[in-house]
């Protein structure tokens, strides 16, 4: 099997959509010639294979970059704009709040709006908070978007194809920090359909519900627990709207514990969603109380030692687990 | 050119005739649900624009929009039962008299978020320019639209790859409670056209005929692949923001000067003087208006409420 990196993974699932269906344009900023240019980034090539008329470098506009977003997808093209950091989701938050997610369902049913918007996310790059700020939450909040977050290249590529091949406008959001790192991805055309939930690791004593970069963390602290006789189970939720909320109670049902862990902040953050349907739900399977591990409540700051603060890591984790197991 | 004149006319006759009847609703306690934004007064803008259009072309429309909707071929009874909050309304009671979208006569969006559709406009003129298709986008947007951010990057935007769209500024003197003076500096939006390398004209926007000259040729100029304009037509709104607005910041005598500047008499007279129609060509236009306007009522009335649980549906494909 290929060993490519997300980024990389990202640029396949692009390509083979591309040559497949001649309506999906791609757009954002540098997303053609691009100031970040390297040959493991996302939209690297494009440009070369489909020319300047389905690979569009916009002006520095998020308004307009989503807003071509959805006027293009209501006349029938499959367009993926690309939100070049997070936090700049905010300027294009009118268009993708009021409009991709409501404008279905203000015509009665009768239009769809096949859009894609990626979304550069993550901490750890140096870059302060204005350019690291991951708010899965807010778009998880917003009915009528469906939201992404891959942990692993392999499923980047199936999930952002069937993101692509979704009628409805899908925020798809990629860590940057998975950009750079080989893993094996399978080759040629294949989907991961949206809404289910992965097993990264069969468990039996503790649940850990985790997405995006924090797999890697999890997988770490397994690791150390591992060794201890401590057997985590990971289950990497990959799509948060639509939850599968299934696969989590199945999994606390299994083992009767869970914690949960992202690396957003903690206040709203979405793990009190999985909080709250684990009470709702599964409550009486838990032997212990929930816990949660996430970004502190503080903008992502900027000095190393600060940011990697910032950041959950496997210690804290691995304390949330023997936690739950006392 | 008669034959336009009057379809002009009947087109804003029509709209007048239905908002007054939204205006008389409102009044009865209970009959329709919401807040109900007319655009009494504009109708010119309306039926000019749509009247330079084709079924194909596409149009993006505001809060204050069921001109827009009515001029470019809206079925009256769909609207009436939508803003009634019937079932049987175009968008089964999802969207109110505020956002409806027609997608049957291509009127695509109307976002009430000042300025929310203009980058919309940007994305479905892009999609008609990619599809190499003989039509353009039309956005319709007020004064206080052009205050918002939305309106520069969409503008800048659209001009940069020369897109297929008309942007339509209805400058109704009023941004809300504020007059054009006390929420911008210039006097002209249209100037503003000159910022982003594209043609602004201004237009009186209370004259439909010259509103569909002037929207003609931005049409045509789009169709040649010159890119957008910015049209920006001078008019003014007859009644408050809202109905529940008592207007206490528009001077009376400015609105009666402007009822005085209405559209509909203006074309009016100039058909009556050149002889195309008559008065009693006027009576039975007016009774068929009537008409159409109280079936479009009773079949608005006589719609069944939607299931609560049909609020669940619609919101994913």
């Amino acid at each position: 099997m290929q060993q490519i990196t997300m980024g990389q993974a990202v640029q396949q699932a692009l390509t083979e959509e591309m040559r497949r269906d001649p309506d999906i344009f791609i757009a954002g900023e540098g997303v053609g010639v691009g100031i970040h240019e390297s040959p493991v980034m996302p939209t690297f090539g494009l440009l070369k294979e489909f020319g300047p008329e389905r690979v569009k470098d916009t002006p520095v506009s998020e308004a307009a970059i989503a807003g071509l977003a959805v006027g293009a997808s209501v006349l029938g093209l499959r367009p993926v704009v690309e939100i070049m950091f997070n936090p700049f989701f905010t300027l294009a938050s009118d268009q993708i709040v009021n409009h991709a997610a409501k404008l279905r369902y203000l015509s009665g049913g009768k239009s769809s709006f096949p859009l894609v918007v990626r979304i550069k996310t993550g901490a750890g790059f140096g870059s302060g908070c204005q350019h690291s700020h991951n708010l899965e939450a807010w778009v998880a909040h917003c009915p009528g978007l469906k939201v992404v977050m891959p942990a692993t290249a392999a499923d980047a590529k199936g999930l952002l194809k069937s993101a692509i091949r979704d009628d409805n406008p899908v925020i798809f959001i990629e860590d940057m920090g998975l950009y750079f790192f080989p893993t094996p991805v399978p080759e040629g055309d294949y989907t991961i359909p949206i809404g289910v939930a992965d097993i990264k690791k069969p468990g039996r004593d503790v649940t850990v519900v985790t997405w995006s970069k924090m797999l890697g963390v999890a997988f770490k602290a397994a690791a150390v627990l591992g060794k201890e006789g401590i057997d985590i189970e990971i289950l990497d939720l990959r799509t948060l709207v639509p939850l599968d909320k299934e696969a989590i109670i199945k999994s606390i049902q299994k083992t009767g514990r869970l914690v949960i862990l992202h690396e957003a902040t903690r206040t709203g953050g979405f793990g009190g969603e999985i909080a709250a349907l684990a009470a709702d739900e599964a409550f009486s399977y838990l032997k212990a109380p929930v816990k949660r591990v996430t970004g502190p409540d503080i903008p992502v700051p900027f000095s190393p030692p600060l940011e990697q603060f910032y950041l959950p890591d496997e210690n804290q984790l691995i304390e949330a687990v023997k936690s739950v197991l006392l | 050119m008669d034959q336009k004149k009057l379809m002009l006319y009947q087109n804003m006759l029509f709209i007048r005739r239905f908002e007054e009847k939204l205006t008389e609703l409102c009044q009865i306690e209970g009959k329709l649900p919401g807040m109900i934004i007319l655009g009494t007064g504009q109708e010119a803008v309306a039926a000019g624009v749509c009247g330079a259009l084709e079924k194909e072309d596409v149009i993006i429309s505001n809060h204050r929009g069921h001109g827009h909707l009515l001029a470019k071929g809206a079925d009256p009874k769909a609207i009436m039962a939508e803003i009634f909050g019937k079932k049987t309304g175009c968008n089964k009671g999802k969207s109110g008299t505020l956002h409806i979208a027609v997608p049957e006569v291509n009127a695509l969006c109307t976002t009430t978020v000042v300025g929310g559709g203009i980058p919309i406009a940007v994305g479905t003129a892009f999609a008609q320019q990619y599809k190499k298709s003989e039509a353009v986008t039309v956005c319709f947007f007020g004064n206080g639209s052009a205050d918002e951010g939305s309106f520069h990057e969409s503008l800048n935007m659209a001009a940069l790859w020369n897109l297929p769209v008309i942007f339509v500024c209805e400058n109704n003197v009023y941004s809300g409670a504020q007059r054009m003076e006390e929420h911008t500096r210039v006097k002209d939006i249209a100037i503003r056209a000159q910022g982003y390398g594209m043609p602004g004209v201004v237009v009186d926007g209370n004259d439909a005929e010259a509103v569909l000259k002037v929207t003609a040729e931005a049409r045509l100029r789009c169709l040649a692949g010159e890119g957008p304009t910015l049209i920006e037509c001078k008019t003014y709104r007859w009644r408050g923001h809202g109905e529940a607005d008592h207007q206490a910041y528009q001077p009376k005598d400015e609105i009666a000067l402007w009822m005085e500047r209405c559209p509909i008499k203006k074309l009016e007279n100039e058909l009556l003087a050149e002889g195309v129609i008559t008065r009693q060509d006027i009576t039975a236009l007016e009774d068929v208006t009537a008409m159409i306007v109280e079936d479009a009522v009773r079949f608005a009335e006589e719609s069944p409420l939607p299931d609560p649980r049909e609020a669940l549906e619609d919101v994913y494909v």
